[in-house]
């Protein structure tokens, strides 16, 4: 293969087939919907300030709700790992690029359209889709012009979604170097390939029941339509039944990102490497089988909430085995709290307040005062703000020098850290108070005795959003920097460190031997 | 393994992970819906009630009684009022009863409406069996034409000793939204 370089200008990004360009312009994508998505959450946070409507019609606020969901969710959260996939993957595991490069740039390319598809619908009579992320019928299908353009718009996703996956398991499955057996592969790895299965078997689902919406709209069928004979509490179980795996495809790469980083920074090998494996495994079968216990309240027997509860419960095990062996590793080891591990320490601690009211809505006489209150919205937020989005963080930090070759501005990281980590308890820990006390969700007026916890939660927002503009200066600074050794930090482990900083436009052309390469360090 | 083998063995996983996508898309649009259905059908989960004439056998078991409670509501603001004669009644398992509902067309014009029944506890459902009943075909009304629409119906004493209430649940829709399939 002939050493060349990427093509110049634009046309090294719109035919871009090499697995770091693709995977910088995935992170770049999502954090500009990071930033998007953030600022509709400051107009929600903002009407929710005080008691009473001040900023926004009920109906925009609406609006918010759901986009500020679908924005992060499908805009953010899982693009952002998806790019870490694309840049790392192949150098982890020895492969010269992604298995599909043209493949690959097509689902990138995707996410574009259908997003700018979904922001337009902000612009249409009627208004953008208002019925939450979940899109329940018979509300969704009152939502105005912009109803197509939600369905069309959330059909690409899931198939840039499930073309990024499908490459993701050809390439770890057959491009590997020759002796890095499978259970020898770093963890990111493992965490992504079930990932990319969980992405394959519910996606299509997903795009399954919406276009069962398109149709009941618009070619007069009735899967969801009571006066048909469909049943609307259907949507919810197909929905679910993607819904459940899909907070799943959103954590299981943090753990590998945290798995990577811990035993760096503490100086040892991750503890557990293999139970870690059979735990994430664990973790993605079970939550197949637990989507009910979204719906407690829809009129389930009582035969069906008891297994959806103890299904449910049981996610606490593998989990809790990921979480023993992340504190393992750290047992003993020389620790040092730079960036990336401070993220990582955070994620451990807050990811698991968020798996105890994962515990507590897990119980069916428990949930059924907390369902659709601001205790769910507390929950989720602490498995995804200080979870998913502290590990991409986390990651960002971990290799920005390897991919620039110049050590990011530590001073203004770990400010970002302290910033970010107080903020985003300030933001959501009052939140759990709120639906104790039985504050609904998805309202822009409230009664008074909710005001103060929610205006702390508003100043809290308000310090998260200005806080990620520390992290936009670390990165637009990031080349300022020493340059960064080849190793960049004091321990790392894996291939990707024995490749220059910054990894050259090429890696891995002939393929390395794993094992010598990696053993060297240890 | 060289090149050649590699792109070989990728192409083949391409396609398999490919089938097994379209295989999921296929799973939750054209199997799901059938299957929940069918599965409704059987257990009576969902609230699925029978919507032809259920056949009559009485054999009153005057030692129990259970409770029945009527809900109505009209679908999307439609211009119709549409209630219960009686909220509730009181009934013996295995006696035939007779219950009214008021409907009344609100507006200028000619219309067509027809109801939706559903049945809680979910424990019930099969219980619960309508002889006759207005919800088994569509209603023309007149503009502002009121009338007095029929129900009749048994509830099986085979209903499980824990249920003592039934909740008979109709929505009121426009009949042109309502296709039986």
């Amino acid at each position: 293969m002939a050493d060349h370089g990427p093509a110049r200008g634009i046309r090294r990004w719109l035919y871009a087939t090499n697995h770091k360009d693709i995977g910088t312009m995935y992170l770049v994508f999502s954090l500009i919907m990071f930033f998007v998505g953030g600022t509709m959450a400051l107009v929600i946070r903002s009407e929710l300030m005080s008691p009473g409507l001040q900023f926004v019609h009920p109906e925009f606020f609406n609006q918010m709700t759901t986009m500020h969901a679908l924005i992060m969710v499908f805009g953010a959260v899982m693009p952002a790992f998806v790019g870490l996939a694309n840049w790392m993957i192949p150098m982890m595991i020895g492969a010269p690029d992604m298995a599909l490069p043209r493949m690959n740039n097509w689902s990138f390319w995707i996410l574009p359209v259908a997003f700018s598809i979904l922001m337009s619908t902000l612009l249409m009579p009627g208004g953008a889709p208002a019925s939450g992320w979940t899109m329940y019928p018979p509300l969704v299908l009152q939502t105005g012009d912009a109803f197509p353009f939600l369905i069309f718009s959330i059909h690409l996703m899931g198939l840039s979604s499930i073309m990024g996956a499908i490459n993701i398991i050809v390439t770890i499955l057959n491009m590997r170097a020759p002796d890095m057996w499978l259970l020898k592969m770093p963890m990111f790895v493992w965490t992504w390939l079930i990932t990319a299965y969980l992405l394959i078997a519910v996606m299509p689902v997903l795009a399954g029941a919406v276009t069962m919406l398109l149709t009941d709209q618009f070619f007069g069928t009735s899967f969801f339509l009571a006066a048909g004979g469909g049943d609307p509490v259907m949507f919810q179980h197909i929905f679910w039944f993607f819904g459940h795996p899909e907070v799943y495809i959103m954590i299981l790469p943090a753990f590998g990102v945290v798995s990577e980083i811990i035993p760096t920074f503490s100086r040892k090998p991750l503890f557990g490497h293999d139970a870690m494996v059979y735990a994430a495994s664990c973790i993605a079968f079970l939550s197949f089988i637990v989507w009910a216990h979204h719906m407690f309240t829809v009129g389930m027997p009582l035969s069906g909430q008891l297994f959806f509860m103890f299904a449910t419960m049981l996610i606490a095990i593998p989990t809790g085995v990921k979480i023993f062996n992340w504190v393992g590793t750290m047992w003993r080891g020389a620790m040092t709290f730079e960036t990336p591990m401070l993220f990582s320490l955070a994620f451990v601690f807050l990811f698991t307040i968020g798996g105890f009211s994962g515990v507590m809505l897990a119980m069916v006489p428990a949930d059924i005062q907390y369902h659709d209150s601001y205790f769910v919205v507390a929950h989720f937020h602490y498995v995804l703000v200080p979870g998913s989005v502290f590990a991409i963080f986390a990651a960002v930090y971990y290799w920005l020098p390897k991919w620039t070759g110049h050590m990011y501005n530590e001073t203004a990281g770990k400010l970002h850290f302290w910033a970010s980590a107080i903020f985003v308890n300030l933001t959501f820990f009052p939140m759990h108070f709120l639906g104790l006390a039985g504050m609904p969700r998805r309202i822009p007026d409230y009664s008074t005795q909710f005001a103060d916890f929610n205006a702390m939660a508003t100043i809290g927002a308000i310090g998260f959003g200005v806080s990620q503009l520390i992290f936009l200066y670390v990165l637009l600074t990031a080349k300022k920097g020493a340059e960064a050794t080849d190793r960049v930090w004091e321990a790392p482990r894996g291939l990707e460190w024995t490749v220059p900083s910054p990894a050259p436009y090429h890696t891995f052309e002939t393929p390395p031997k794993a094992r010598i390469a990696t053993e060297a360090f240890e | 393994m060289d090149t050649e083998t590699t792109q070989l063995s990728n192409r083949s996983l391409t396609v398999r992970l490919v089938l097994f996508a379209t295989g999921m898309f296929a799973f939750g649009f054209l199997v799901l819906p059938p299957l929940y259905d069918v599965f409704c059908e059987i257990t009576g989960f969902g609230g699925r009630t029978n919507t032809t004439a259920a056949l009559a056998e009485e054999s009153p078991d005057l030692s129990r009684t259970v409770r029945i409670e009527f809900v109505t509501t009209v679908n999307n603001f439609a211009p119709w009022q549409f209630e219960p004669a009686v909220d509730s009644m009181t009934v013996h398992p295995g006696q035939m009863y007779y219950a009214a509902f008021n409907a009344t067309n609100l507006s200028a014009e000619d219309r067509t409406g027809q109801a939706v029944p559903s049945i809680s506890p979910v424990s019930a459902t099969e219980h619960f069996r309508k002889i006759e009943c207005f919800c088994f075909s569509s209603q023309e009304f007149a503009a502002n034409e009121q009338r007095a629409l029929p129900l009749q119906f048994i509830v099986d004493p085979n209903l499980p000793e824990y249920v003592d209430t039934i909740t008979l649940s109709y929505t009121y829709f426009e009949s042109k939204h309502v296709t039986r399939r």
